[in-house]
Formats: C-alpha cells, structure tokens, sequence
C-alpha cells in the first residue's frame, strides 16, 4: 500500500547550478495487491519518486506513507518491508548467484536463508548454475536475478524501475513473464516504465506523470475516457454520402470513412452495432468484418503528454 | 552484528578476488619484513672504522651503549626501518576500502545495499572492519615473523633487545590500529569523489607521505624513536581520526551517496 499527499523533492543544485523541481506535489493512493504502472518520460521524477518512498532520500515537502509507514520517520521499517529493483541492478558480478542472493537473504534479515535462496534460484532456473559469477549470466537472466533478489523477503510492496530498460526483445519478454508470476501473490507492485505495451499488460492502473500526476485510471478506462468506443465496419464498397446515412442514428458520436472502413464512435456498441450492420445490408452494402478499434495506451499516453506540453 | 558479518563476508569475497588488492595486502608486508632482515645479515661484520657515514646523534646512542661496529649498525639502523611497518596499517585499509566503495560505485552495487534495512552505521563499520581486520593482521605477523628472524641474524642479545622493546610494541598495538581508522576514513572521503579505482589508491597513497617524511627524519638520525615519539604519534593520529571519523560518516548517508557523490 502506498499513499502520498503533495509529496515533492526539488535538488539544491549549490552554489553553481539552479535547483531542480524533480516531483512536485504528487498524491498517490495505491492499494495492496495493486499492480501501478507509473509512466513517465525520461527525466520525469519516476527515480525520485522511487527512492523518496524507498526511503533512500528525503522529501522537500509533503508526506508519505507505504505500507503504513511513514516516510521520514520510520525509514528502517519502510526499508525492510519494501523491495527495490533499482534503475542500475548492480549485482556483485565477481560473486556466484547464490552468494548475491545470501547476501542480501541476510541483510534483509530472511529467518530461513537457504531456503528462500534455493526457492527463488528454482524458480529462475537458475539452481544448476548457482555457483556461477553473476557476470556470466545473459542481461535477461541478471535482471531476474536481480529481481529475485529484490523479493527474497517476501516484501509487501515491490517497486521496480525501468526492469526492461535496455533489453533486447527477448530478454524483455523473459523479464516480463518472470513479474506476471510475481503479481498473482497479492504483493503491491509499482511499475516505473516508459513501455506502454508493458504497462499495458502488467498493470491494473496506471498513473502517467512527469513532475506532478498528470492523469490515474486503469488502462481501458483511460483510453475510452480519451476516445470513447470506436467500432470499425469494413464494408466491400463504400460512397460518400454514408457518412450522412450513420449520422442519422443519434447514437452515432462521431463517424469517419477511411478507404472502404467506417468507423463509429459509440456509447454502447454491444446495443448499436446489431442496428448498424442491419441499415447498412438493408442499405445494400456488403458488411465484411465489424471489429472493436483497439487504441494502445501509447496513442493515450502520447496524446497526454502533448497536451502538458501545449499547456 | 549478524549484518556486519554478511557484510564482511561480502567485502572479503569480492576483495581477495582483485590481484591489486591481494598484492597490497600480501607483499607490501612480506617486503617490508624481508628488508630488514636482509639488512640484519648484511651487517653482520661491520668494523667500527666503518661507522663514519652514520648520523651523529645515532653514533652517539651507539657510544654511550658501548656497542661494537655491527651492533651499531644492526641496532640503530635496522631499528629505523622497523618505522615502514607502520605503512602497512596505512596502505592496507585505503586499498581495500577505495576499491570497495569506487568499485560499487562504478557497478551501482551500493544503491540495492543502501535500499535494505541496514544502517549506514553498520555499513561503515561493515567495510572498515574488512580492510583494518586484515591490516592489523598483516602489521602484526610482518612485525612477529620479523622478530622471529631477527633471532637467527642479530650479533648479540643487546640489539635483539633494541626490537623488543616498548617503542615498537606501542607502534603496533597503539598506533597502527590508529592508523587503520585513519586510512580508512581517508578511503570514504576519497572515494566520494573519485570514480577510478586506482585513482582512489593513488591519492590514497598521500597519505603515507607523512610517515615516510618521519622515516627519513628517523634514518637520519633527527627524529629520536622512542615511546614518546611513539605517543606523540599516536595522539597525532588519534586527533586526526577524531577529525576525520566526523566527515566520513557525515558524506556516508544514503541521500549524500545517491545525490552529491560524483
Ligand atoms: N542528485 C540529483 N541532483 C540534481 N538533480 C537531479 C538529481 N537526481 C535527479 N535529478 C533531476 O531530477 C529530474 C528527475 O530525474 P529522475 O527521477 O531520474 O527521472 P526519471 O527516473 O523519471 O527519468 C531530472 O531532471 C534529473 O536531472
Ligand atoms: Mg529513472
């Protein structure tokens, strides 16, 4: 669980440079069991953020509170309950897998270390391979690793930032399943990332941000809060005038020819569409596919960050 | 405690793993114990007419002790480079402690360690105790299989006493122990703005200057060693670790390390 109320850090930048506003009066209500997606471009404040409620460094101005405890004054129980994979994993490439996982098995104080170790070296596949240096493993596999890592404690909450950042394709998807097996264990999970399909499909709701909290839904509500329902009917030919034919339905938001594809916006498509294909055969034409418009949450993100950017 | 332990399990792990690392901590004593050794066999049949070339204060301590052209050149000699030990306990703590930190600093290792509920007490106290540990070790068997040799090289009874004596045993069991504090403080300050490992230990290395100023003073023959010496050093080393143990914790908490550290 992870709450926040006007939580800001802006960097002195000394005597030389200005002071950086890096998040400014961010509020948060994440529940347990979440999976957040906080989606921001480079440079936004998502690290900030993440170390702020880590308890790594201390806010300018507001307060916080993740897992119940809140930041700034009880730190050491923030720390021990949450996980952090941080934007640089920096694992002890020269240490075995299981010396990296020991290690911090017992520094997070975990009562039976082996146990969990052997657990999560199991579950990465990992377990023949124990002893080697954690240099030799694939990027893929050092970031599950770090991962694994990151949860040996079982903790409540687990913020991860940028876990696919600069993976190839295949190493990314790798990383990706490994954190769709984590979600169905009820932890929080806050997701930092600038991929939206990742996003799209990990997260139960979705913040987009840079510096303040520009918008929070889940990811469907967000994209038809921004283009409704669109429906497109594919027809075998089309003219003109069919865009004033679909007008005429009043529950026709909006309409748009394409080529030969018609495309409505509709409140409720699963009552309308029956009646459209029906005035469309009567009308002659020859309906061959009717198909949902699916928007990419990149098409919502894009269209919200623009619009910060107008402002 | 038991995060202490991990933590210089860790350090060890990871230390013994580099060769500049195990090279400091294994040859820089084996050197400084061979040296004058050597020196102490070499010496063996000085006659007296030799002595011409030795500073005059040292020739008079030989006089008034009535020592012969060997004795005096294996005793008051030798005795001054019994100061080099002292470098042990300086150089060992910055290396290893410069390489730890600059080294999780380059592969971003001190991020996941400051994010976990250990201090950052218990951290410092972590990668201290895994770079003094082994300088004290390394000062003391350097010094005890110094002594042990010594048995089979000195020409008498009256220079052998000249090694074990108070001077030397509060160097090594007052002061190098002080010193390992410093040198290790000068690691963390050092390593909060250095990103390359070997030039942390090069600048680290400055810190011997000092001490190397003292020797020569030592060898030739214009710094007395005695046990005042001795704790006047000591006192000097305890001052600067008071200094220094200050800054050092204060630039080793999280937000410094995560946004001021270069
Ligand atoms: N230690 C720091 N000192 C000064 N400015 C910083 C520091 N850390 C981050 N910033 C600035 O704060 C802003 C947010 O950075 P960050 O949180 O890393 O963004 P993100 O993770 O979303 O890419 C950036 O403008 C960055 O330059
Ligand atoms: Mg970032």
């Amino acid at each position: 669980m992870i709450r926040t109320e006007g939580l800001s850090k802006t960097f002195d930048g000394g005597k030389k440079q200005p002071a950086i506003q890096a998040v400014k009066g961010l509020d948060l209500d994440i529940q347990q069991g979440e999976v957040f997606g906080f989606l921001g471009p480079n440079g936004a404040g998502k690290t900030t953020t993440v170390r702020m409620l880590c308890a790594l460094i201390g806010p300018t101005a507001g307060r916080a509170w993740v897992n119940s405890y809140e930041v700034g004054q009880q730190n050491q129980q923030i720390r021990a309950s949450v996980g952090i994979l941080t934007e640089q994993p920096g694992m002890y490439d020269r240490l075995s897998a299981e010396k990296n996982l020991t290690i911090y098995a017992k520094l997070y104080g975990v009562k039976d270390v082996l146990g969990q170790v052997e657990k999560y070296l199991r579950m990465l596949g990992l377990w023949e391979r124990r002893k080697d240096p954690a240099g030799s493993f694939s990027k893929g596999m050092k970031q599950k690793l770090a991962i694994a890592r990151a949860i040996l404690h079982e903790p409540a909450t687990l913020f991860l930032d940028e876990p696919t950042a600069g993976l190839d394709p295949e190493a990314a998807k790798l990383v990706r399943d490994f954190i769709e097996d984590l979600e169905t264990e009820g932890r929080t999970i806050f997701l930092c990332t600038h991929n939206l399909d990742e996003a799209d499909r990990l997260c139960s709701k979705i913040g987009i941000f840079r510096q303040h909290l520009i918008k929070v839904d889940t990811p469907s509500r967000m994209k038809t809060a921004i283009f409704g329902r669109q429906v497109e009917f594919r027809l075998k030919q089309t003219d003109a005038s069919l865009l004033d034919f679909v007008k005429r339905f009043d529950f026709v938001k909006q309409a748009a020819l394409e080529d030969n594809r018609l495309i409505l916006g509709l409140d409720d498509p699963e009552e309308s569409n029956p009646l459209v294909v029906k005035a469309l055969v009567q009308a002659g034409l020859a309906v061959q596919f009717v198909s949902e418009v699916r928007h990419s949450l990149e098409d919502v993100y894009l269209s919200l960050i623009s619009d910060e950017n107008d402002r | 405690m038991e995060r202490i332990k991990t933590l210089i399990d860790k350090e060890w792990a990871e230390a013994f793993k580099n060769k500049m690392v195990l090279g400091t901590v294994v040859f820089m004593p084996l050197i400084f114990m061979v040296i004058p050794l050597f020196q102490l066999a070499l010496m063996r049949n000085i006659p007296a007419s030799e002595l011409n070339d030795i500073p005059s204060t040292i020739l008079a301590g030989c006089q008034v002790q009535n020592f012969t052209g060997s004795e005096c050149m294996q005793g008051f000699l030798v005795n001054q480079f019994l100061l080099l030990f002292l470098l042990i306990p300086l150089a060992v703590p910055v290396t290893i402690a410069s390489y730890s930190i600059v080294g999780e600093k380059s592969t971003r290792s001190l991020e996941p360690l400051l994010a976990t509920p250990t201090s950052t007490a218990e951290i410092i106290l972590g990668k201290a105790l895994a770079s003094v540990i082994p300088a004290i070790g390394a000062t003391l068997v350097a010094f005890v299989i110094f002594l042990v040799g010594a048995r089979f090289f000195v020409v008498s009874d009256r220079v052998y006493a000249l090694f074990m004596n108070p001077t030397w045993y509060v160097a090594m069991l007052v002061v190098a122990p002080l010193m390992t504090v410093l040198s290790v403080n000068i690691a963390i300050i050092i390593s909060s703005r250095v990103s390359d490992p070997r030039a942390a230990e090069q600048l680290g290395m400055l810190v011997m200057l000092p001490l190397m100023l003292m020797f020569f003073g030592a060898i030739l023959g214009v710094i007395p060693l005695n046990v005042t010496t001795m704790l006047l050093l000591a006192v000097v080393t305890l001052a600067l670790d008071a200094g220094l143990v200050v800054l050092g914790v204060k630039l080793f908490q999280r937000e410094t390390i995560l946004t001021r550290w270069k």
